[in-house]
């Protein structure tokens, strides 16, 4: 019987053995995964990326003969991707992972800059205007004390409920509530999407609340929002967290092009390099897919056939 | 699907549970007839119960601030953080990633590419045309109903994916799944003959079966992520670790329950231990081991819209997207799609297994094996055939001209729903003055109490439950549990996640009960209430979770609706099961002694059916457990969150902790509401 047990330990075991060496192969593994052959972008999951991106791969489809290939990716992981050369480029990024752009960027020197988007973000906290209207004073955060009871809500018990950023954003709005002494509790939104519905709920209920908020965002097409003002920014200031008083920096949102792809690229990184638009250009796109439900490729090719001076400088000369 | 389980219901009933084991959730407990008093007299084990609860009550109220002890924490963070940079580091310079780990990424990207590859070259028709005639093979290949049923589903699928605009996607999703089921199937079978044929890796792999049940599997996306970076591996990989268990776990129990005469017999005719176990054990065991596979394929494609997160594309990112401008309809355009290439799968799968077993007992006409063999190859040839030309002849994706769109549709219809439903309502209110009730007067007291207890009489009243429910074993892995959530610091903000489960378990546990009830006394209830399970567990959570958010705001309450949906129907149905399961004799005695439609179901029906009941609870435990994370997506805060930020910034010291509490809050509860399974193991 013990004899027959260790057989079977023995048969089971170099049959797993096996498995494991089966996948193992041998020789050193190629660690550049994307092929040459097309252009991976990655897209974070917010309708002004779509834009980019929709605008983007159109034009390099139909005017450079070049494939795109557009993958969902958050900020944070997306600058991984630029650093293994997963993806080539980040269209527009709000500089929400400064860790990783430094590491990426002056150490480790795999992910270049490839300038500015020409779209301009601005972050910040917001009240609906139909409050803002009512209380006027409500726009200067020392205020916010004063009116903290409208704000109550069953998630935050006796104290204000700030409705918070979706986890992948940038904020530091929990440090600023306790720096700052507020009287709000800070409640996070899971997702863009969970944030976006609640406040569409809430502006149609027409009641109170103050959010993490920012422009360019389609939705403020709907709904008009009224910022509340916060110290202004100096560079580090909110960092650490803990010791932040100071809001946001209005930022020149910037391209990031994987090194390799950077230097050899060819037409296509040019072309990348090139891409410069205005807020209103990407607003126009991003209103036409998530306000008119039009799809990405049909909003991208209507904005194509209208602005043709805009985009034909960016086509490199030899491509 | 027409499987009647759920996906993760696969462990062994408690079928021979030694003595009266008590809910372990209080407040569902037991139909109170008799008195407390009496109750407590004739069982001291609720004496001892009750005496830890008192405790728990008295020491909330005494010491008012249940913090874990700060001294008593350890820093994991700078570990963790030197590990996360280790990783990032080394990622393509370390001999254990050239030589071992990214060989694995590039081969699972390889073979998902190689797929989706085909899938392209084959174009739009000849996917149809030949997943219509797989499926046809698969349930027999000739013109019995399994056979042409399997085959219209299919076709059925295909057409629909593509009406809907969903067809790209659904190739991608359809390409990642199709390698992830034959490799999380391979897996579970290798691990399963394992633990099928020797008792020391069955001892080895037992446990680690049993924490997979509970692990959410947002737990391990970080780490995988880390190592294998963003993409389709790391998706892969997660997809296959999740879903591989159920195959090997029934693969195992098909192997160790198969007829000892069968085997005597085998071994008297002098077969060698292999020729054992290719034609006696295996072949006994493929019922289960269909099973399995068919938990695999439901498992994986829960997995979708996960895996979407980290770069697996297909119809998860549709969905993801479409959520990002509030476009419900397209979202559910594409868990629609999801449904139904599950059920594809799902059908196709069983009907092979049906078919191998009919083949097995019933005589069938000579000369049908041929035909099948000559029908494969016949497929293999098409195969070969639509791949080398079907680019040429037709489109690779679904004409344009042939979809319907019926996002906006619904999208005004779910609009319109939800303003009439969230408050409008005359009387009784609406749907958001109910949330923020259950917010204020039941998940607020519940975390605020849990927050007020000690530690130490919280470890007690797990002790004492896990003791008397299971064994010494189950109340020590419990404390143990809570011991290392207390140790990495995450205390507090695991009682948050604590009250909101605790609160998910008793909305489940309730309504699963009260709908298995009528849907056990009531056929057609049951025959109506089918498909909207099947429905229910196979959409992707991700679809419902923002409507829900426009009915009961951004909140706790959001979360929980959202895990009482995916929770509900494994409740349901073992309800539904184990009352139609009682004794029929013990229905007609008491029907003849003069008791009433009431009287049986309380008297009878549901005393008779307690043990299995216990079981749909524990299941409710699991279920409700997998969705803390989702619930942190809308609203659930605490260490869902916590998780999704370390995730999504991907940040190891961060997210991992976060993690490994929801895995100990999950194994503390799934111990203490699992009646004594283990003292099989003494008899």
């Amino acid at each position: 019987m013990n004899s027959k047990r260790i057989r079977n330990t023995a048969i089971a075991g170099v049959g797993v053995l096996g498995a494991l060496a089966l996948t193992a192969g041998c020789g050193a593994a190629d660690t550049q995964s994307s092929g040459t052959d097309k252009v991976v972008l990655a897209e974070p999951s917010w309708v002004g990326a779509s834009a980019n991106a929709a605008v983007v791969s159109k034009l390099m489809a139909d005017e450079m003969d070049v494939k795109v290939d557009v993958q969902q990716m958050d900020e944070p992981v997306a600058f991984d991707a630029l650093d293994s050369g997963k993806a080539d480029a980040i269209l527009e990024d709000w500089h929400g992972v400064p860790k990783k752009q430094k590491k990426y960027v002056e150490d480790k020197k795999t992910v270049v800059s490839g300038g500015d988007l020409g779209v301009v973000g601005h972050i910040g906290w917001f009240v609906p205007k139909y409050y803002a209207d009512k209380h006027p004073d409500v726009t200067d955060y020392k205020n916010l004390n004063k009116y903290y009871k409208d704000f109550r809500t069953s998630e935050s018990g006796d104290l204000g409920h700030f409705m918070g950023a979706a986890p992948s954003y940038s904020q530091h709005d929990k440090g600023l509530i306790k720096n700052f002494g507020l009287k709000f509790k800070h409640v996070p939104s899971g997702t863009e999407a969970a944030q976006l519905k609640e406040m569409q709920r809430l502006y149609k209920a027409k009641k109170p609340f103050l959010a993490y908020w920012w422009e360019p965002q389609w939705m403020n097409n709907d709904i008009e929002m009224v910022e509340v003002k916060l110290p202004k920014y100096t560079p580090g200031c909110e960092i650490p967290e803990e010791k932040a008083k100071c809001g946001y920096e209005t930022n020149q949102l910037e391209k990031f092009l994987n090194k390799d792809f950077s230097e050899n690229g060819g037409a296509a990184a040019e072309f990348l390099k090139n891409f410069k638009w205005s807020t209103e250009d990407q607003n126009e796109v991003a209103q036409m897919i998530a306000g008119d439900g039009m799809k990405p490729e049909k909003a991208a090719e209507k904005w194509i056939k209208e602005n043709k001076s805009t985009w034909e400088k960016w086509i490199p000369e030899d491509a | 699907m027409s499987t009647a389980t759920t996906p993760t219901l696969d462990k062994e009933p408690a079928a021979d549970a030694q003595g009266p084991a008590p809910d372990p959730d209080r407040r569902s407990a037991e139909p109170a007839q008799d008195g407390l008093a009496a109750r407590l007299a004739a069982n001291p084990k609720w004496l001892v119960i009750g005496f830890a609860v008192l405790v728990v009550l008295v020491s909330a109220v005494v010491t008012g601030d249940g913090s874990w002890p700060g001294g008593w924490t350890a820093d994991i963070r700078t570990p963790l953080e030197d590990l996360d940079n280790w990783l990032v580091d080394n990622r393509d310079s370390h001999w254990l990633f050239l030589y071992f780990l990214l060989h694995i990424s590039n081969a699972a990207e390889g073979g998902v590419d190689a797929i989706v590859g085909l899938f392209d070259s084959l174009g739009w028709v000849g996917v149809t045309v030949i997943g219509t005639l797989i499926a046809w093979a698969a349930g027999g290949a000739d013109r019995s109903r399994r056979a042409v049923r399997t085959g219209a589903t299919a076709l059925a699928v295909f057409a629909v994916c593509g009406i809907l605009d969903m067809w790209a996607p659904t190739m991608e999703t359809l390409a990642l799944m199709v390698v992830a089921v034959i490799l999380a199937g391979l897996l579970g079978l290798l691990l399963g003959l394992a633990s099928g044929l020797s008792d020391r890796f069955e001892k080895l792999l037992r446990p680690v079966f049993d924490t997979m049940q509970v692990m959410p599997a947002f737990a391990y996306l970080l780490p995988l992520l880390l190592i294998f970076g963003v993409g389709v591996p790391s998706a892969l990989i997660a997809t296959v670790i999740y879903a591989a268990p159920p195959m090997a776990r029934l693969t195992s129990l098909g192997l160790r329950g198969a007829d000892p005469v069968a085997l005597e017999a085998a071994r008297s005719l002098g077969a060698s231990p292999w020729q054992r176990l290719y034609t006696a054990k295996l072949p006994l065991a493929r019922k289960q081991m269909m099973l399995g596979l068919n938990q695999t394929i439901m498992m994986c494609l829960s997995m979708v819209v996960l895996a979407s997160l980290i770069g697996g594309g297909g119809l998860g990112d549709e969905i993801y997207q479409a959520l990002g401008k509030l476009d419900i309809g397209t979202a559910l355009t594409a868990g629609v799609a999801v449904v139904l290439v599950a059920v594809l799968l799902d059908r196709t799968t069983s009907a092979a297994g049906e078919r191998l077993d009919a083949s097995q007992t019933a005589t069938e006409p000579a000369g049908m094996a041929k035909v099948r063999a000559a029908v494969w190859g016949g497929i293999v040839v098409l195969l070969a055939v639509f791949a080398a030309v079907g680019s040429a002849l037709w489109e690779s994706e679904w004409p344009e001209g042939w979809t319907v769109s019926w996002g906006q549709p619904i999208n005004d219809a779910v609009n319109w729903f939800t303003d009439h439903l969230g408050s409008g309502i005359p009387l009784v209110g609406g749907t958001v003055t109910w949330a923020e009730g259950f917010t204020e007067f039941i998940l607020n007291p519940l975390r605020s109490g849990l927050l007020a207890t000690p530690w130490w009489a919280l470890m007690l009243l797990v002790a004492v439950v896990g003791w008397f429910v299971g064994t010494w074993r189950a109340s020590l892995t419990g404390c143990v549990g809570l011991a290392l959530i207390g140790a990495m610091g995450l205390w507090d903000r695991s009682m948050d996640t604590l009250s909101q489960v605790l609160g998910a378990l008793v909305l489940t546990v309730i309504v699963g009960l009260i709908v298995g009830i009528v849907s056990a006394r009531v056929e057609r209830a049951e025959r109506v209430l089918r498909p909207v399970l099947d429905t229910m567990q196979t959409m992707p959570q991700f679809v419902y979770l923002i409507p829900v958010i426009a009915l009961v705001g951004l909140s706790r309450t959001a979360g929980i609706i959202a895990a009482v949906i995916y929770a509900a129907p494994a409740v349901i149905r073992i309800t539904t099961q184990a009352l139609r399961g009682v004794d029929p004799a013990a229905m007609e005695a008491s029907k003849s002694l003069g008791a009433t439609g009431k009287q049986q179901l309380f008297q009878v029906q549901l005393p008779l059916a307690r043990k299995a009941l216990l079981v749909g609870v524990n299941q409710g435990v699991v279920l409700v457990l997998s969705m803390v994370v989702i619930a942190g997506l809308i609203g659930g805060g605490a260490l869902g969150y916590d998780v999704v930020q370390g995730l999504s910034k991907g940040n190891l010291a961060q997210g991992l902790p976060s993690g490994i509490a929801i895995v100990c809050l999950g194994i503390m509860l799934d111990r203490i509401s699992q009646p004594a399974v283990r003292s099989r193991k003494g008899s």
